[in-house]
């Protein structure tokens, strides 16, 4: 008895001695902040599995819905297993990558840029990527997904911010962004808005409309009077406002009980509703949008490159960047795509006119993205902590 | 006497130990207790201070600090811009005050349900009843916080069995929002309410109370000058759980607190959304103060030693 618990004593000992050696090694090797490096130049051997950090419904292996399912193919092709992890916020996906730990990242214009910047993020070797040529070139070198010519990623699809309603309770239906902002009051504690500075934008959108005297021009370049103009119908729209979601599938609970009735989203979340045939409706207002164009990027400090970009191509192939963003609801990145899709018309995939009216999500900074250089626009940080106020 | 001493000496019945060498040192600890001490305390000390000490530490010292607004990356100059924006802050002087006035209803709820229902355990009960009562209130605690949060987001929903069940009496369920977000804390910290005040009940001698009642007191009386100030102590060991665990809470407001925020809300958008961990350890000072106050308000009752 004395022996055996003197044993666990010395056992337990070595443990926590053991545990602390780790949490420290855990301590130091944090924080991918290297320089990026080379585009890698060839291709060698799958590492056997990657690590893909994606927004909900990017990376489905049939666990959601047997029928959607584009990851056993990959695995099954390539031999690399796939772990996945989805964010709710393109903060998130920035905050999540500085951990290291992941190989592959689907970001939105809101958070390559800063990837980049970080060096979180590797350039990416175009050449390697055989399904790349197939991809719309009105989608290639963007400012969102490139730096001095050099790409950083593969492009995925591309949608817009909806509006989404109960059609039981919201009449007539909605055509503007109004019902949400300066109508909210008729349906005041039903309104849900996303939960993310970038939603500062989608008011800007509003006011581009409909306060024309604002000389709004691009709702991610706003100047001081531009951004607190926004900032105070935020506040206005806060009065009537449910609940703020980030988590997709808090807002589909709460149209499907009815304590959201109006309030942005995206295509995926009403297919969702329509298939639990929840009486929701949503559509594209007529002032127009915020949207995303994403974009599939390679960390920097990959453990897994080869098997990276294996899932790059892989990804953007034409049938599986049909399913993918059929299933997510957006346009795919390729004309062949619209091949395994029949619904390509109501996305207006390929259509560059279209896909130039949907505000994609850029990261705002100082040096105002619309041109000016006569006005100094209101950074990122700002807009994070304008929203913290708006919330109260 | 002498025939024992001339008896030959008896075999020995037990061989002495063979001296391994985890017997000699243990020999050796049994005769250096100060050495045996330190060799026992030193690795649980060590992983206090690192886990718990040290963290906090760096917590601290992580105020200081900025962001670089553009990557992300923590800029480790001193300034104390995290500090003051907090302490000026009227969004933060708002928040707070939100989140100290959502604990102190909550303590105040949970004290005023727990308490009947300790006494009733403590005093009135069967020893049958009084063990069926202990696990019906260890029962939920079985059950995930989460599982529990989002139960109550369906029952306060608009569709929700509160709705159902109020909609015949002209009410309404509270909706989303703050009075939802105490109704659920207070459901989920009274187990750890009820435990504390029920043990201090049960340490009352009942000689006191019937020496309260042969004296001529009646139940209220013999409830507030005898069983109420044995059991403060208790009682305040109780809010201690209740204030400090609802103070830190962000997950059950954001589940049913609709648009509201508390002070973990705060800090979890500051960490996770906006990546400003700087401001995030800032804000995190402000119910570790507090909660401080508390305890340094309650050591003064003896309540600590109840815990």
């Amino acid at each position: 008895m004395m022996r055996t618990s003197r044993g666990a004593r010395i056992a337990a000992t070595a443990l926590a001695v053991g545990s602390i050696a780790v949490l420290a090694g855990c301590g130091t090797s944090s924080g991918g902040g290297a320089a990026p490096s080379e585009a890698a130049e060839e291709l060698g051997d799958y590492e056997g599995q990657v690590s893909i950090l994606a927004w909900p419904g990017y990376v489905e292996d049939g666990s959601n819905d047997p029928a959607v399912d584009w990851v056993t193919g990959f695995e099954d092709e390539t031999g690399c297993e796939v772990t996945s992890k989805s964010y709710g916020t393109s903060d998130e996906a920035v905050n999540l990558m500085k951990t290291g730990d992941y190989d592959v990242l689907a970001a939105s214009g809101d958070a390559t840029l800063r990837l980049i910047a970080a060096g979180d993020v590797a350039p990416v070797n175009t050449d390697l990527i055989p399904s790349y040529a197939g991809v719309y070139d009105f989608l290639k070198e963007k400012d969102w997904n490139s730096v001095d010519g050099q790409s950083y990623g593969v492009p995925h699809g591309y949608g817009a911010n909806l509006l989404l309603y109960n059609t039981e309770v919201v009449s007539p239906a909605p055509t503007s962004w109004d019902v949400v902002f300066d109508g909210a009051s008729a349906y005041s504690g039903k309104i849900t808005a996303y939960d993310s500075p970038i939603y500062i934008a989608d008011a800007a959108v509003y006011l581009m409309a409909h306060q024309p005297d604002l000389g709004i021009e691009n709702p991610y370049a706003l100047d001081e009077d531009q951004f607190q103009a926004a900032v105070d119908l935020l506040k206005e729209q806060r009065q009537h406002v449910g609940e703020y979601w980030s988590d997709y599938l808090k807002e589909i609970q709460a149209f499907e009980t009815g304590d959201s009735v109006a309030g942005t989203t995206w295509q995926v979340i009403q297919n969702s509703l329509a298939a639990e045939s929840a009486p929701t409706e949503a559509v594209l207002p007529e002032e127009g949008a915020t949207g995303w164009s994403d974009t599939w990027m390679i960390a920097s400090a990959a453990k897994n490159p080869n098997c990276a970009y294996a899932w790059l191509d892989w990804i953007a192939s034409p049938e599986v960047n049909a399913q993918a963003t059929a299933y997510f609801g957006e346009a795919p990145s390729s004309q062949d795509a619209c091949d395994y899709r029949e619904d390509c018309e109501a996305y207006h995939a390929g259509d560059a006119d279209y896909a130039s009216q949907i505000w994609y999500w850029t990261t705002p900074i100082a040096e105002c993205v619309d041109g000016r250089t006569d006005v100094e626009c209101v950074d990122y940080a700002d807009w994070t902590a304008a929203w913290a106020e708006i919330k109260g | 006497m002498t025939d024992t001493m001339s008896a030959p000496p008896p075999a020995r019945a037990v061989a002495a130990p063979r001296r391994t060498p985890a017997r000699r040192a243990s020999a050796w600890l049994s005769a250096h207790p100060r050495f045996r001490l330190a060799f026992l305390l030193t690795a649980p000390l060590f992983w206090l201070g690192v886990v718990y000490i040290v963290a906090l530490v760096l917590l601290l010292v992580t105020a200081f600090w900025t962001v670089d607004s553009f990557t992300g990356e923590i800029v480790t100059e001193w300034t104390l811009d995290n500090i003051v924006t907090v302490l000026t802050g009227a969004l933060y002087q708002t928040v707070t005050l939100r989140t100290v006035g959502v604990a102190l209803l909550v303590t105040i709820i949970d004290v005023a349900v727990a308490l009947p229902i300790a006494f009733y355990m403590a005093k009135v009960a069967s020893p049958r009843a009084q063990r069926f009562l202990v696990i019906a209130i260890l029962m939920p605690l079985w059950a995930s916080y989460l599982v529990k949060a989002y139960a109550w987001r369906s029952v306060l929903s608009q569709e929700g069995i509160l709705e159902w069940i109020l909609a015949p009496f002209g009410l309404h369920t509270p909706g989303y929002g703050l009075t939802a977000t105490v109704i659920t804390l207070s459901y989920l910290w009274l187990p750890y309410v009820i435990l504390p005040i029920y043990a201090g009940l049960e340490r009352v001698p009942d000689s006191l109370l019937e020496a309260s009642a042969d004296l001529g007191g009646k139940s209220w009386r013999t409830l507030g000058s005898v069983v109420l100030p044995l059991a403060f102590p208790a009682i305040i060991a109780g809010t201690i759980f209740a204030f400090s665990l609802s103070l830190g809470d962000y997950i059950t407001v954001n589940i049913v607190g609709g648009a509201s925020q508390m002070l973990g809300n705060l800090v979890y958008t500051n960490v996770g959304a906006a990546n400003n961990l700087p401001l995030a350890a800032a804000i995190a000072l402000i119910p570790i103060v507090i909660i401080f106050g508390y305890l340094a308000l309650v050591r003064r009752t003896g309540a600590l030693n109840n815990l």
